[in-house]
């Protein structure tokens, strides 16, 4: 459904996103202030790829110790296990426990994983200036925003988990360096959605972008 | 700008233009820097805590959980067992174990691992927090001051050790031909005071003896000097002397797992305390521990006729009651010509426990001359060895020299092995043999032949009686009649005053006549002269 149109950077205006008042940028330049409520106006996310990529670096590098890393801490009387979130995939794989294990395995894998991988490919695709298939790379930014803060069940899990077992003597649990680095991967993955710019996406197939 | 939907531009209001301070490089790249450079972080504390991996062979991979099981020092963790597994021909376990970092300063080639689980053992219960938790390694440092070369490979304990590397003291060795109830763990005594423990012990390689290694606890150890006494403090040593019954032990434990008690005789002599490793000699108790020791002890032989009843080897060989030596052994000897029986005791005997300074003498001299003399002195002077009873109560009997003066003379035949010395028979045998031959003799009298005269002779005496009879109612008659004579009224009476009235006027006559013939002497040739008168 390719509607055809022009947006208003096209025309040289600002939309206030605090009170909608449309402003002409003065002398065409990126960004200023609403005249009316004082917001920041721009024509688009400032930095958006720059940031987006920063953010999504850093996500990356997080992702690997919070897989290598133990998330929990259990002591028992027998001695102090401790657990990475694949380990704990692992255990949690028996024939009862399967969809437990997958639930696990999505959340705390794979959808970290799969939310980088797919924003690569936005940020490349916009800096390549592609114009194909914008719709479908509109949708999937939508589905990694909707997605994204679902990711934390590992997180919360963990930190019930510690909060309710310490039964002292006998058994307690404890949060391990993983899980840090885990809810790390899962606000930067979070903060790189949050800094693209899905109008970037279209900008290329407007013939009178910037 | 020709947009129909959209109000011309001129009419909209202008935004305020705010001042250009962009730079091209964002301030969010420090996001990413900050990640990298706390995963860098993080991946150089990981690499940096890798401790080293090393492998402990066990006999039994009993209690042991790969993954599970830890090791621990002092019950602080260093490290975990990774793997277990039958390794080489399958007679050994191979546990392989991540060290925690820095444990690289417990690991040398003396280090030593055990697995602990619960374990009741004598006195020992050891172990016991196992039970709920596991089985774990523990290690210990092994001894001495400088550490071993650096090892990774490691053969586990059978048990734990009794001595552990931080408890200072010193070790020595002991050899005794018998363990007894010795065990690892023993306790070891001084003065009733627990200062250590039986390490370990072996057979020596020849069979003969073992070698029990025992640990005293410092400071305990400076007491152990060359003259210090070992002797197996087991079991409850029950003596009756003169004194009473007297009990002596160590302490309850001893008697239920055994001991080692050792003592320095207090002699005031200066001693420098005994090395490291020092051999001593294990006593059977404390007696013979204080038994003054035998220096070059000779073998002898006694040859006893008479029963032996109640000697046996080990029974003390004295001499005049001070003692010398000790019974080696009893055989038995059969003549086959003369089927004469004879016993062949052997003894030990250290002259020197007389207090014969042998050793004192020039340096050069030949001992076994001198000894050989001093016997030879001794069996001349009539010292012979006799077997005797050491107690009533139980028969046993012991070996005295003694002298004996009016001993045959012998002469020794130093040529023999072992020299055969002249016994004497037993004080109680040669009683024995005199009653015997009293007895013999008392056997011997002609008693019924002596019977027979001696009756013959009583009807001899019989008939004599009879006539005896007569002779005397004969003499009373003759009495009878005397005193009859000699009544005062009797004409006997009479006449016998009469006569002796005769008599006294015939002496006074006979007086006159001698005293006239004293003034008259004359008279006797002229005759009596009526008027010289």
């Amino acid at each position: 459904m390719n509607v055809a149109g022009t947006s208003a950077m096209a025309h040289g205006l600002h939309s206030c996103e605090g009170c909608g008042l449309l402003s002409r940028a003065p002398g065409g330049a990126a960004e200023g202030r609403c005249p009316r409520c004082g917001a920041h106006v721009e024509f688009r996310k400032r930095d958006s790829l720059q940031r987006t990529i920063a953010f999504l670096i850093a996500a990356a590098v997080c992702y690997i110790p919070a897989n290598v890393l133990p998330v929990m801490t259990t002591t028992t009387a027998t001695g102090t296990e401790t657990d990475t979130i694949l380990q704990g995939v692992v255990l949690l794989w028996s024939p009862t426990g399967w969809p437990l294990s997958l639930i696990v395995l999505f959340a705390s894998i794979m959808i970290p994983s799969a939310k980088i991988l797919a924003l690569v490919f936005l940020v490349i695709s916009v800096r390549r200036g592609s114009v194909e298939n914008n719709e479908q790379r509109t949708r999937l930014y939508r589905i990694v925003d909707l997605i994204g803060r679902w990711s934390m069940v590992d997180v919360f899990v963990a930190a019930f988990t510690a909060a309710l077992v310490q039964l002292q003597p006998l058994m307690s649990v404890g949060p391990a360096p993983g899980v840090f680095f885990f809810s790390a991967v899962v606000v930067l993955t979070m903060l790189a959605v949050e800094s693209f710019d899905p109008r970037l996406i279209w900008d290329s197939s407007n013939p009178r972008g910037l | 700008m020709a947009d129909p939907f959209l109000p011309e531009s001129s009419e909209m209001p202008e935004a305020r233009a705010v001042p250009k301070k962009r730079t091209r490089l964002s301030a969010v790249w420090i996001v990413p820097i900050v990640a990298m450079a706390l995963g860098a972080w993080v991946a150089v504390t990981r690499i940096m805590s890798e401790g080293p991996t090393i492998t402990i062979d066990f006999r039994t991979g009993d209690g042991l959980e790969a993954g599970k099981t830890k090791i621990k020092f002092k019950g602080v963790e260093v490290g975990t067992l990774d793997s277990v597994a039958l390794e080489g021909d399958e007679h050994l376990v191979r546990g392989t174990a991540k060290m925690e970092p820095g444990s690289e300063k417990f690991l040398f080639d003396d280090t030593r691992f055990w697995v602990v689980k619960p374990r009741i053992s004598g006195a020992n219960v050891s172990g016991l927090s196992t039970l709920i938790s596991g089985s774990y390694i523990a290690l210990d440092f092994g001894r001495g001051s400088q550490r071993g070369k650096k090892e990774k490979h490691f053969v586990a304990l059978k048990s734990p050790p009794v001595v552990y590397a931080d408890v200072p003291g010193r070790f020595f060795t002991l050899k005794t031909p018998d363990l007894g109830s010795l065990d690892t763990g023993v306790p070891l005594f001084y003065r009733r005071l627990e200062v250590g423990q039986v390490a370990s012990y072996e057979l020596d390689k020849d069979g003969q003896t073992m070698i029990v290694r025992i640990y005293v606890n410092a400071p305990y150890d400076q007491y152990v000097n060359a003259n210090t006494r070992f002797w197996n403090a087991s079991g409850v040593d029950v003596s009756l002397s003169a004194s009473g019954l007297s009990v002596q032990t160590q302490s309850l434990l001893s008697v239920l797992i055994g001991g080692i008690a050792f003592e320095t005789p207090a002699d005031g002599a200066v001693r420098e305390e005994a090395a490291e490793d020092t051999v001593f000699s294990l006593y059977d108790d404390r007696a013979a521990a204080f038994r003054p020791p035998a220096h070059d002890p000779q073998t002898y032989q006694l040859i006893f006729t008479q029963s032996v009843r109640g000697l046996a080897a080990g029974a003390p060989v004295e001499f005049h009651g001070m003692p010398i030596g000790e019974v080696v052994s009893l055989d038995a000897r059969l003549n086959a010509e003369t089927f004469e029986f004879s016993v062949p005791v052997t003894i030990r005997l250290d002259v020197q426990r007389l207090g014969v300074a042998i050793t004192d003498l020039p340096a050069g001299t030949d001992v076994a001359a001198v000894r050989q003399r001093l016997m030879d002195n001794l069996i001349s002077h009539g010292v012979r060895a006799q077997l005797r009873s050491g107690s009533l109560l139980t028969g046993a009997m012991y070996i005295a020299f003694d002298t004996f003066t009016d001993a045959p003379p012998v002469k020794l035949d130093w040529s023999q092995q072992p020299v055969q010395l002249p016994t004497m028979p037993g004080a109680f045998d040669a009683m024995e043999a005199s009653v015997g031959r009293i007895i013999d003799k008392v056997d011997r009298l002609p008693l019924d032949a002596i019977g027979s005269d001696v009756q013959k002779a009583v009807a001899e005496l019989n008939r004599t009686l009879v006539g005896a009879r007569g002779a005397v109612s004969s003499a009373q008659g003759t009495l009878d009649s005397t005193n009859k004579m000699l009544e005062p009224n009797s004409a006997f009476n009479a006449d016998l005053t009469n006569t002796l009235q005769e008599v006294a006027q015939a002496a006074r006559s006979i007086r006159v006549l001698t005293d006239y013939l004293a003034r008259h002497p004359e008279s006797l040739i002229r005759g009596k002269t009526e008027d010289s008168k």
